[in-house]
């Protein structure tokens, strides 16, 4: 059977994907932020996953306002990202997994999710920049990648909790899957930020911490929380932790060992906040 | 019926139906930013390529104006303003700085008094 070795969260904002293509990972401003990523790096070489489940947002690439999903699942045999308007270089495709994408999708609507089925996207930089941290120098060409999209972009969202049971329904999905194949979650996003309007760049550390203890050991607390309670502590674009309690919620019941924290404020307009969680057997 | 209302957030406007119905137009113009021939297209003939996309006046001299909260008021989502920063050479501190009334470098000194020294690594 498959299997989840592990869950890393990790921001996708583009000044970091632009902080990569320039070389500025060692400066000041960069270092505190990159140190967790050669450990993490490390963790996945050793125990090297067959496959990612990426739950990322669409940031206006493919799934614009004309036709945007709620929950979207990646069936491709490859993603191709682009041009986003602002300078982000692309990078080379990314191999998809067909058979869990399907084996996914079909336990889904059997327990009574209904997610948009896309059997050709193109990703954003929220799947990208994560593959470039993760394995950086287009290494990724050993890993199948799994896109699984959330709407963070319009109201009405999926509700946290619903995010959270979405990703219990995949980890299910997972797990019941009859291939002996190393499974790794990549929440990405997050954590406090406000893009727009005249409250725009308010972090709250305080709040970004609180939810990766809670991530960690009681993510239902997150849960009772509201988008508009989730914009109120920590901004406009809080509410990309959705993707993060799909991660959690995929890992399982059981309390994961948490092996590595990482959190640096700011980075560009964001509380950055990286976990690397070990499910316990 | 059931109660969807979003709670008020003060100096927030929710991108909700609403806003996505009035701003889609001038969403979907900064959608095609993302191609760079669009993006030229635009700042060749900013009027023509406005009109292309129907704007209203409104949109039109916000966008002349580089009004960004009243681009927000009239429907514009920031994911697809952010597209604008290719084209006019901004970053999300520029933009955030535009947004709050303050200069790049002051917007920036408000996130750094809010986050730095609060790093934990481990």
């Amino acid at each position: 059977m498959a299997k989840i070795i592990g869950g890393i969260t990790t921001s996708h904002i583009p000044a970091i994907g632009v902080a990569i293509d320039k070389g500025l990972e060692d400066t000041p401003y960069y270092r505190d932020l990159f140190a967790i990523y050669p450990p993490i790096r490390e963790w996945l070489g050793e125990e090297k996953p067959d496959i990612a489940v990426l739950f990322y947002n669409d940031h206006g690439l493919e799934m614009w306002l004309d036709k945007k999903p709620t929950y979207a699942i990646g069936c491709a045999p490859e993603y191709q990202n682009a041009d986003e308007g602002w300078g982000i270089k692309p990078i080379p495709p990314v191999t998809g997994e067909t058979e869990l994408s399907w084996h996914i999708v079909n336990h889904l609507i059997e327990n009574d999710f209904d997610p948009t089925v896309c059997q050709d996207i193109k990703v954003d930089h929220g799947a990208t920049v994560p593959m470039t941290l993760l394995w950086p120098n287009h290494t990724y060409q050993g890993i199948k990648v799994i896109p699984v999209a959330i709407n963070c972009e319009r109201h009405p969202m999926p509700k946290p909790s619903r995010s959270y049971a979405f990703g219990k329904a995949i980890g299910d999905a997972i797990r019941c899957w009859d291939k002996d194949q190393k499974v790794v979650l990549l929440g990405t996003g997050g954590l406090s930020h406000q893009l727009d309007g005249p409250r725009a760049g308010i972090l709250n550390a305080d709040f970004d911490n609180w939810c990766m203890d809670k991530l960690v050991t009681n993510p239902e607390e997150i849960t009772q929380f509201s988008n508009v309670d989730l914009i109120e502590r920590g901004g406009a674009q809080m509410v990309e932790i959705a993707m993060w309690l799909a991660m959690r919620g995929a890992m399982g019941d059981g309390i994961p060992e948490e092996r590595m924290r990482n959190y640096v404020s700011p980075i560009s307009n964001t509380g950055v906040g990286v976990q690397l969680l070990i499910p316990q057997d | 019926m059931t109660d969807y209302k979003m709670k008020p957030v003060e100096g927030t406007v929710h991108f909700d139906g609403a806003q996505s119905t009035k701003g889609f137009n001038f969403n979907k113009m900064c959608f095609s930013f993302n191609n760079e021939d669009a993006r030229q297209a635009f700042l060749a003939d900013p009027e023509a390529y406005m009109d292309q996309f129907k704007l209203t006046e409104d949109f039109k001299q916000a966008l002349r104006d580089k009004d960004l909260n009243k681009l927000l008021e009239l429907g514009g989502s920031i994911y697809y303003m952010a597209k604008l920063a290719g084209i006019f050479g901004w970053n999300m501190q520029v933009i955030g700085g535009m947004q709050s009334g303050r200069t790049t470098e002051e917007f920036q000194a408000y996130l750094d008094s809010q986050g730095r020294g609060k790093t934990t690594n481990g």
